[in-house]
């Protein structure tokens, strides 16, 4: 059998954006290994009645593992469940989201079943029966390409890269029991502190406009603010390190090396010069547009679209443009 | 409260990187520098020993024999003692966080921090391997750090917010940027460094299960325009996005 896993994640009763993704990922890889997809989605009492989209982009079998101890992300519960679930099967490959969450997890997992892990995944593919994995290294200042000797091979995919893909599949739901005990677990979450308004996160937004030290004070963001807007919850803020070290943003906002990487169909770097650092968070954009007053600004040769100028003139302009566009 | 730090010596950020035969990076004339992510690991760990007023932070790291500058550069910025562990760094996480494991199962550490990822292989998973091969709490990407109460209590970056978290010790934490920016070396310490305790001693690192095909630059962007100058521009750029790109 040559089936894949796609672990997939929920929060708060409903399946995160990267799910499709990872399932879809899946999918390809199955298509090529001659299997089928297997989901694994963790969660509440009632988490089964929230998977059924999962079918839509490939899962043939969707394990859903319930229990209230199970509600938000618990390491040490996530990874047994997971491992444990591994260790019964014999799929080709295990893939996960590469979500701060999923981040935590695939490297354990990967751990207590003793075989290497990939991360950041950007390309799968399979030749020669074997699964080769692209993904970026020395802050996305190269690419390599990578085979894995485990079994099963276990990669976790870069957000926003992977683009879902209906091709529909059985999606028999089975639940699985829990045995674990949650007093046993080491880690434990407090809170979780939303950021204000439950605004798309940059790292998952199709649309992201980043803000640099060109701004000149945080009380210019309600310029960019007001382009987000423009796009109907559809776009994200980012900003560059200047701002996030100066105070004007909170560093969960930083795009680059020391930030988040984000691959947006769309990017605006908006009073942003292009640092290395600062293009190794953005550069796998589909498209990026940048609004610099100085021509030879570096940030201008990654850009696919430029317009040199004043932000303060520029900006209200193109939020009108969008919103008159976004009416269509 | 023991604590050790684990950093890696990683080309620095802004080289050029030319790739050489075989995927592997030609380093000459390239500076060498502590991963960033873990010049975060080492601030925050001076500042739970300062803290908590006593016991010691130990700078870590498996390398080959050139890593004893970077760990040099750890004890000038305030670790008490460090250790070179001799061996070859690969892109298998897992083998060199049994490396590690070796010598820190020994060593009866309250805490163990890490960067949330090396600034070279990018692979973010040498902490959380490393908690597991030690059977300890893992707390990944934390952003803020305080010891309470006999727990480890952090914040971590999610997507969407913050999560207040909190582990029992011993326990390992991997930190990102956030309330800890890295001191400069004073030039006391950088004196003070030189009587500090660096041992080195061989590693076993496992040999990589990862076979590394192709190391190539990332494609280049094709090259764009500048649509215009100021808010005549909009139009022309709203065109270009609706129907070139076709990302609106
Ligand atoms: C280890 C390390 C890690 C780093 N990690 C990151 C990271 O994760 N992310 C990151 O972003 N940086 C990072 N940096 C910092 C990076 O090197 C740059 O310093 C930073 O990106 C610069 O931010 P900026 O472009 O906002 O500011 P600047 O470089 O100051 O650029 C401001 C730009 O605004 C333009 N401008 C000025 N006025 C206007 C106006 N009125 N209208 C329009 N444009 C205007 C200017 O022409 C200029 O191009 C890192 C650096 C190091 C050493
Ligand atoms: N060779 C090494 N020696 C010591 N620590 C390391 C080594 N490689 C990685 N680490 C630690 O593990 C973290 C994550 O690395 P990585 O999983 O490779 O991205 C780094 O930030 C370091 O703290």
């Amino acid at each position: 059998m040559a089936n894949v896993l796609a672990v997939v994640e929920q929060r708060d009763g409903t399946l995160r954006r990267i799910s499709d993704e990872v399932v879809s990922a899946a999918k390809s890889v199955a298509e090529q290994s001659g299997g089928v997809v297997h989901a694994i989605v963790i969660g509440p009492v009632g988490t089964s009645a929230t998977v059924s989209q999962l079918a839509k982009f490939g899962a043939e079998i969707i394990h859903v593992v319930e229990h209230d101890a199970l509600k938000g992300y618990s390491p040490d519960g996530y990874v047994q469940v997971i491992a444990d679930h591994i260790k019964g099967s014999d799929y080709f490959a295990v893939l996960f989201g590469a979500t701060t969450n999923g981040k935590d997890l695939a490297p354990r997992v990967a751990a207590r079943l003793d075989v290497p892990l990939a991360g950041d995944a950007t390309e799968l593919a399979v030749e020669s029966g074997d699964l080769v994995i692209t993904r970026p290294m020395y802050a996305g200042r190269a690419f390599a390409k990578v085979t894995l000797d485990g079994a099963p091979r276990i990669v976790s995919i870069r957000p926003n890269v992977f683009r879902p893909q209906e091709r529909a599949a059985a999606g028999t739901v089975q639940q699985v029991a829990f045995s674990g005990d949650a007093s046993a677990w080491k880690v434990t979450v407090r809170e979780v502190k939303a950021a204000a308004g439950g605004k798309l996160d940059v790292s998952e937004a199709p649309v992201v406009i980043s803000g640099g030290r060109g701004l000149k004070g945080p009380e210019n963001w309600q310029l960019l603010e007001q382009l987000r807007d423009a796009f109907g919850g559809r776009a994200a803020l980012g900003a560059s390190r200047a701002v996030v070290d100066a105070g004007w943003r909170p560093h969960g906002e930083q795009v680059g090396q020391t930030g988040k990487t984000v691959s947006p169909q769309l990017y605006f770097a908006v009073g942003i010069s292009g640092a290395m650092q600062h293009l190794a968070g953005m550069r796998s954009a589909k498209t990026i547009v940048a609004i610099n007053k100085d021509p030879d600004a570096p940030i201008f040769k990654v850009a696919d679209y430029g317009i040199v100028g004043d932000f303060t003139e520029i900006l209200p302009a193109l939020t009108e443009a969008i919103k008159a566009e976004q009416k269509h | 409260m023991k604590i050790i730090a684990c950093i890696k010596r990683v080309p620095d950020t802004e080289a050029r990187l030319k790739i050489g035969a075989g995927g592997t990076i030609d380093s000459t004339g390239v500076k060498f520098i502590i991963s960033p992510y873990d010049e975060y690991a080492l601030e925050a760990a001076f500042r739970i020993r300062d803290a908590q007023g006593s016991g010691e932070v130990v700078a870590m790291t498996v390398g080959d024999p050139a890593a004893a500058e970077q760990l040099r550069s750890a004890l000038a910025m305030g670790a008490d003692r460090a250790l070179l562990l001799k061996g070859q760094t690969t892109i298998d996480g897992l083998a060199t966080a049994k490396a590690l494991a070796a010598e820190i199962k020994e060593a009866a550490a309250d805490l163990v921090l890490l960067g949330m990822k090396a600034m070279d292989d990018d692979q973010q998973q040498v902490g959380p391997m490393l908690a597991e091969l030690l059977g300890v709490a893992c707390i990944t990407a934390a952003s803020d750090i305080a010891i309470e109460d006999g727990k480890v209590v952090c914040h971590r970056e999610i997507e969407g917010g913050i999560e207040v978290v909190e582990a029992t010790l011993p326990a390992l934490v991997t930190l990102t940027k956030g309330a800890h920016e890295p001191r400069y070396p004073s030039l006391k310490g950088i004196m003070a460094a030189k009587k500090k305790p660096l041992e080195e001693k061989d590693a076993q690192v496992p040999a990589s299960r990862i076979t590394l095909k192709d190391l190539t630059p990332p494609a280049d962007r094709p090259a764009g325009r500048i649509v215009g100058q100021g808010s005549d521009a909009v139009p022309e750029l709203i065109r270009a996005l609706r129907d070139e790109a076709k990302v609106l």
